[in-house]
């Protein structure tokens, strides 16, 4: 019986180190609450990527899109959209938010973002879920790199000169300590989701797919709509990532914030592989850890900080391909609900006859 | 639900409490901190940048450092590499900020970037001096710590269209009549420079017959030039930083582009003489400074001894992007002088009152914080050298318009 | 956008014109992709670093250039020292993940290529480069289609090149081991084929085939060390298209691509160009996905 306490003490401590974590570490709460956001990512990745194994590249599809449509929300609740995102003219406007508007763009911007990206990953998913293996990944890649270059020429938006969202009211307070916590709130509810996702026949659909995907049809599921749900829902809630990066960010640049497949798409998929693909907590800790090293080789190895990422990812995708859980699961396999016998293993043989 | 999640966020804002900064400015320097591209698609000009600050730093360190109150204090710079992405250039401004403790910014390279970051100086109210974020855009936001030492992107290429509109005559036309072809890229520098030509030939009335706005992975642009080929314009006018001079000009002489006049810029940071030679010929190009200008001040001199202690020390010519990041290192020298204590709010209430003379340049920033003293110069290039024919005060020679057939 | 359809149709000698520029930038493409259709195809391996090879070459003609040496040498030289790099990169990273699924490769590439990036903005400075081979240009039909000579060049010497590889592949002792290994890797080792030392040679080899490409690309073109990316994924997009182990097929997709390109750019706007190029890879795909699935197939 101790086992269901301890996991709650350990979520409680969690809850509250993050509650605290801005307050003790105000200096360092922007990068925190990207770090929320990535455990968002690499979670929503390896939904897909982990569970299902259909390893997309184009998540950021989903991302860009929560982002601009939010920013596009709180900006058109009172301006016109395109004269704000044109406004490069003689100064004579300038646009200002009061609290009220700021909060109310916030709180309908958000779910906005999220519904556009579900739909987007429904429509999209219905075509490109049919590939399998490398052309879904090909195919996923396109779709990131296309909608970056349309959102680079779409005027609408504000094409290749990016779209600053609203200036955060001085009411408003510390804008990163305000992102952090709803940065927080929106990882938290998307694991609660995973995890609660994760106990229903969902997994075993997906992970069926994953193990085999023709074996799982003749036996009766209907697969298209299981991946496209999932994806769906993976879609949900970096649409929501997307519209808290934007505004935590404060300027959305088509190709390198919003539609950035170079970097923040392919770090979602490092991060999942990192912690462990296909587990719960494997893309939290992956996120963790990638965030701490990402942080530090910027701050020490000026100049030299992409050759460190690039060698990173070469030594995660090459010598720890099973990631950080994984690594742990074949350590402990006990730990993981494994049964594993006794006399199987050496280094346990000698206590146990001994 | 709606309302709900309003209140929810409210009270959210309520916990977010401001926070206050440690301070970075300790024993006798002054630390200012910079985002600067030293790896991606600006490397090029992130290091002009880097190197005008450097260079400025060296020299009022070297002449006694900056005397604030009665003690005198020399200057460091702490560098972060924002990578060419907005993104980042946020992040390590606010890491600045708030981990390093840098009371006083300068400036990134290039427009988006500036845009990236301002916000991030502003909500934490340190001054920012920078240097290379043209984009008008970034004036229009009423915000208070942001000052740059160079003109608005809108007056890049006014120089060009009043020359073309002077020399209609030449071209037999009516300044009305003139058709102008434009080819930017889809980024914020060059965006913003194409919505301040849009503005000018309106004035003129000269007829936009191509609006081509360029991919950043730029490597061909031949589709843009076969419509020119084909609705032979007057003006053609070319913004791309550097990739995007280079291109054009191998491209034009390649596909044999007769063009009446051909306005770019980046010329210089491209070095478009020393590699297309004659290729070049012709070109005219927006440039913020020239050493041939006669301005001049105490520490540097003026701006041919600037232009020579430069290429002394890193071996080129300096492209104006290293003049006026020089001089913001000037204006920051001498607001922190005049501010007499290391406030922020008091050097970014003396920054605004700032009026000065560089070897750059008068410097005096108007109430958004942009420089309204120093005007533009537009180079052409003539028998392989740059040389300044607008505006009229300070140029050397008269512009060749239209450029003969080659 | 339909301004310009119209220009088209009142000029059909300016089709013509994008069309061949487009074909001779397509032979270039085509060539790297040829390289990569090999790697894919004999050892399993989607190789992102492609564009940096390319770009790699091209330093190779510029720096040539630099010491006063023809840059057309550096066709040959930037060849031999690729071939020479992919050699080496065989050997510490890339058979590590030959067995392994296309995924871990496409990541593990996309590492080596960032790397490869940042080392040569340090090297050779983040500055555009060009090389300059000295050549003119031919006009045709009144100078409205005009042809860089250095791009006709580059397209012949992309041609020689890949006959001299297909005859290559089909004659040499060499090109038949890497042909049986594709064919069946394990046959191949029963039959005493080394497939380590094939694999090298495959690897070494494609990165030959595009650091030659990238001396064309310094005469024709411009570098910088990160314009790799659209070499990369053109590549792609015309194996993709093509399908693997099909040559006839990647050089006309190669030249249709690069012709396609420039006419859609032209038509929509260069803004859209990329955009257009990608949206296509996709509707390629999703329609070759769809007339399989009618028998119930599908690509993997």
């Amino acid at each position: 019986m101790r086992a269901p306490y301890a996991k709650f003490a350990g979520y409680l401590a969690i809850l509250l180190v993050g509650l605290a974590a801005p307050l003790l570490f105000s200096a360092y709460q922007s990068q925190m609450a990207e770090l929320w956001l990535f455990i968002v990512f690499a979670l929503t990745w390896d939904l897909v990527g982990g569970q299902m194994g259909y390893n997309s590249f184009g998540n950021v599809v989903f991302l860009g899109i929560g982002m601009y449509a939010c920013a596009a929300v709180q900006v058109g609740l009172f301006y016109e959209v395109s004269t704000y995102n044109n406004a490069r003219g003689g100064g004579a406007t300038v646009f200002t938010f009061d609290l009220g508007q700021y909060l109310e763009g916030l709180a309908i911007g958000l779910p906005v973002g999220a519904v556009l990206a579900a739909i987007a990953a429904a429509i999209l998913g219905g075509l490109v879920l049919g590939m399998r293996g490398h052309y879904f990944a090909i195919c996923t890649l396109g779709l990131g790199i296309a909608a970056g270059q349309i959102a680079n020429g779409w005027e609408w938006i504000g094409a290749g000169s990016g779209m600053v969202p609203p200036t955060p009211p001085a009411a408003l307070g510390d804008l990163s300590r305000f992102y952090y916590f709803l940065a927080m709130a929106l990882a938290i509810a998307t694991f609660l989701v995973l995890r609660w996702l994760y106990t229903t026949r969902f997994r075993l659909a997906i992970n069926a797919i994953r193990d085999n995907e023709d074996k799982a049809e003749s036996m009766g599921l209907k697969t298209t709509r299981i991946k496209v749900m999932a994806w769906v829902i993976a879609a949900f809630f970096l649409g929501i990532a997307g519209g808290l990066l934007g505004n935590l960010k404060r300027f959305i640049d088509p190709i390198d914030t919003a539609f950035a497949g170079a970097t923040f798409g392919v770090w979602m998929v490092l991060m999942a592989i990192l912690g462990g693909k296909g587990t719960l907590w494997g893309p939290v800790i992956g996120a963790a850890v990638f965030q701490v090293v990402k942080e530090t080789t910027w701050t020490y190895l000026l100049g030299w900080q992409r050759v460190a990422l690039g060698l990173l990812i070469v030594v995660i995708v090459v010598f720890f391909p099973q990631g950080i859980m994984g690594y742990f699961r074949e350590r402990f396999p006990a730990r993981f609900g494994h049964r594993v016998e006794e006399a199987a293993r050496p280094d346990r043989a000698e206590e146990t006859t001994g | 639900m709606l309302h709900h999640s309003k209140l929810a966020m409210t009270a959210l804002a309520a916990v977010s409490l401001p926070v206050t900064v440690a301070y970075a400015q300790s024993g006798d320097t002054i630390t200012l901190g910079a985002a600067v591209s030293l790896t991606g698609k600006y490397t090029t000009n992130g290091e002009h940048t880097q190197r005008g600050y450097d260079l400025a730093v060296d020299k009022i360190n070297g002449a006694g450092g900056v005397t604030v109150g009665d003690k005198a204090y020399t200057l460091e710079i702490k560098y972060y590499d924002d990578e060419s992405t907005p993104a980042r250039g946020a992040e390590l401004a606010e890491r600045l900020i708030q981990q390093d403790g840098i009371e006083f910014m300068l400036g990134p390279y290039s427009s988006g970037m500036t845009k990236a970051i301002a916000p991030v100086t502003e909500e934490h109210k340190v001054p920012m001096v920078e240097a290379n974020g043209a984009s008008r855009s970034l004036f229009t936001n009423g915000w208070e710590y942001i000052f740059a030492t160079l003109s608005t992107s809108e007056q890049y290429l006014r120089g060009a269209i009043t020359l073309v509109a002077e020399h209609a005559e030449e071209l037999g036309k009516e300044p009305g009549e003139i058709k102008v072809a434009m080819a930017f890229e889809n980024d914020p520098f060059s965006q913003d420079v194409r919505a301040g030509v849009l503005d000018d030939m309106k004035e003129y009335g000269m007829e936009a017959v191509i609006d081509d706005q360029l991919p950043r992975e730029l490597n061909d642009m031949t589709a843009t030039l076969t419509k020119v080929k084909a609705l032979e314009p007057d003006l053609l006018i070319v913004s791309g930083h550097s990739k995007g001079a280079a291109t054009a000009i191998r491209q034009i002489s390649e596909m044999q582009v007769n063009v009446s006049v051909l306005a770019m810029t980046h010329c210089d940071s491209a070095d478009i003489i020393g590699k297309f030679d004659e290729a070049a010929e012709y070109t005219l190009c927006a440039t913020q400074w020239a050493p041939t200008l006669s301005y001049s001040d105490d520490l540097f001199g003026s701006a041919a001894e600037f232009a020579a202690l430069f290429e002394e020390t890193y071996g080129y010519a300096p492209p104006y992007q290293a003049a006026e990041s020089a001089a913001a290192v000037q204006v920051y020298a001498d607001a922190l002088e005049r501010a007499g204590e290391l406030d922020s709010q008091k050097v970014r209430d003396a920054l605004s009152s700032t009026d000065m003379m560089t070897f750059y340049g008068p410097i005096d920033f108007d109430e958004t914080g942009k420089n309204v003293a120093k005007p533009m110069a537009l180079y052409q290039v003539l028998d392989g050298e740059y040389k300044v024919v607008s505006p009229s005060d300070f140029a050397e020679t008269d512009a060749v318009v239209p450029r003969p057939a080659m | 956008m339909l301004d310009n359809i119209q220009i088209l149709v009142q000029a059909p000698v300016i089709t013509l014109d994008l069309v061949l520029n487009g074909l001779l930038i397509g032979a270039i493409f085509a060539l790297a992709a040829y390289g990569m259709a090999l790697v894919w195809g004999v050892m399993n391996i989607i190789n992102i670093t492609q564009g940096e090879f390319v770009i790699l070459g091209g330093y190779v003609a510029v720096v040539m250039g630099m010491y006063g040496l023809p840059p057309l040498l550096g066709v040959p030289v930037a060849a031999i020292l690729l071939f020479v790099l992919g050699w080496a990169l065989y050997h510490t990273v890339i058979f590590r993940i030959v067995d392994r699924d296309l995924f871990t490769s496409v990541l593990a590439t996309f590492g080596i290529s960032i790397v490869l990036q940042q080392l040569m903005n340090t090297v050779f400075g983040g500055d555009v480069q060009i090389a300059d081979a000295g050549l003119g240009t031919v006009l045709l039909m009144d100078g409205l289609v005009a042809l860089a000579e250095i791009k006709l060049l580059a397209f012949a010497l992309a041609a020689v090149l890949g006959a001299t590889l297909v005859v290559f592949l089909k004659r040499s002792r060499l090109g038949q081991a890497i042909r049986a290994t594709a064919q069946n890797a394990r046959a191949a080792r029963v039959l005493g084929i080394d497939t380590d030392r094939v694999y090298a040679a495959t690897y070494g080899l494609n990165a030959a085939i595009c650091g030659a490409c990238g001396a064309l690309v310094a005469m024709a073109y411009t570098i910088h060390p990160y314009l790799g990316l659209p070499y990369t994924i053109r590549s792609f997009m015309i194996v993709v298209v093509a399908g693997l182990g099909n040559l006839a097929g990647v050089i006309i997709a190669g030249l249709g691509l690069g012709a396609a390109e420039n006419v859609a750019g032209f038509v929509l706007g260069t803004q859209f160009q990329l955009a257009f190029v990608f949206l296509l890879l996709v509707v390629v795909l999703v329609w070759r996905n769809w007339r399989l699935a009618r028998r119930r197939e599908y690509l993997k």
